[in-house]
């Protein structure tokens, strides 16, 4: 299947490693946690955004694999803006809402906790990222019982064609219990890598 | 009172997660929310919370929080004549 479109670049972040393209630009040794990993990430990739402290796992995971691959592309705030967003997951915001469960399990102790109930959407971490990066355009978030290349593809053609946006930030961003794994991937006109579900599959794999 | 102002303080960098503020940071007079510790809505509701369960103090008026919580000051000299726990 051959694509009009290209992918442009693509970051992950999984096994307290992060990549982006085929290069490691954050590597943690010992076995820390989720929490220990991703703030050593931050400091050690000057992110600078100190709301990044009040987000939930899920959006931390998508904004850092965000902001890194974006950063990259040293785009135009003003100009470079019409991005559409399509994220997909598999566990949804379950963490956030098991979060949020262990507040209002207790009717003799009923505290919900408005910053955590804030984040019990799983798109509530491209809202982060679309303020952090000035995104006003389309923005989906996709349930799949697994990573999904087929309907990612279809999706950001479909954004593209219909002209509802210049670029497509794809992906998965995934975080449940101790498990975590984040692939997004920019779609654009121009790049040197083909779009298509193969090679959106070999790339997510690898 | 001082006891208070400390034990408040260590609260609002832990629960709001202010990662890089530190409790010796914030002064009494501080203005918490606008061009102080730039603390939000969200932190608002948060602290609404933190009166309820651990001071006992319900704030039925949301337009009182805007007094209540402008400093550590204000927040001390409330809690303490109004908490029940």
């Amino acid at each position: 299947m051959t694509s009009k479109h290209h992918i442009l670049s693509y970051c992950k972040i999984r096994n307290n490693t992060i990549t982006l393209n085929e290069g490691v630009v954050f590597h943690e040794e010992d076995n820390s946690d989720f929490p220990t990993f991703i703030k050593s990430a931050y400091h050690h990739l000057e992110t600078a955004y100190p709301k990044f402290f009040k987000m939930d796992d899920l959006s931390k995971l998508a904004f850092l694999a965000t902001d890194i691959l974006l950063k990259n592309e040293q785009l135009d705030e003003q100009n470079d803006n019409n991005i559409a967003v399509v994220f997909s997951n598999r566990a949804s915001s379950l963490e956030t809402d098991r979060a949020h469960q262990k507040t209002i399990q207790n009717s003799e102790n009923y505290y919900p906790s408005p910053a955590i109930f804030v984040y019990t959407l799983p798109n509530i971490c491209i809202g982060e990222i679309s303020i952090k990066h000035k995104l006003y355009s389309e923005n989906s978030f996709f349930i799949f019982d697994n990573f999904n290349a087929d309907h990612l593809f279809d999706y950001a053609n479909s954004l593209l064609e219909d002209r509802k946006a210049d670029k497509v930030l794809c992906g998965w961003v995934e975080f449940d219990a101790n498990h975590y794994d984040a692939f997004i991937y920019l779609v654009d006109k121009n790049g040197s890598i083909e779009h298509t579900p193969q090679t959106i599959l070999k790339l997510y794999n690898t | 009172m001082e006891e208070l102002k400390q034990e408040l303080k260590a609260k609002i960098v832990e629960q709001l997660n202010l990662e890089d503020v530190a409790v010796e940071d914030i002064a009494n007079d501080d203005m918490l929310f606008g061009d102080g510790l730039g603390l939000d809505s969200i932190d608002a509701l948060e602290l609404i919370v933190m009166l309820d369960r651990d001071y006992g103090i319900k704030l039925t008026d949301p337009k009182q929080g805007r007094a209540i919580f402008e400093s550590v000051d204000t927040m001390a000299a409330y809690i303490s004549e109004h908490k029940t726990k």
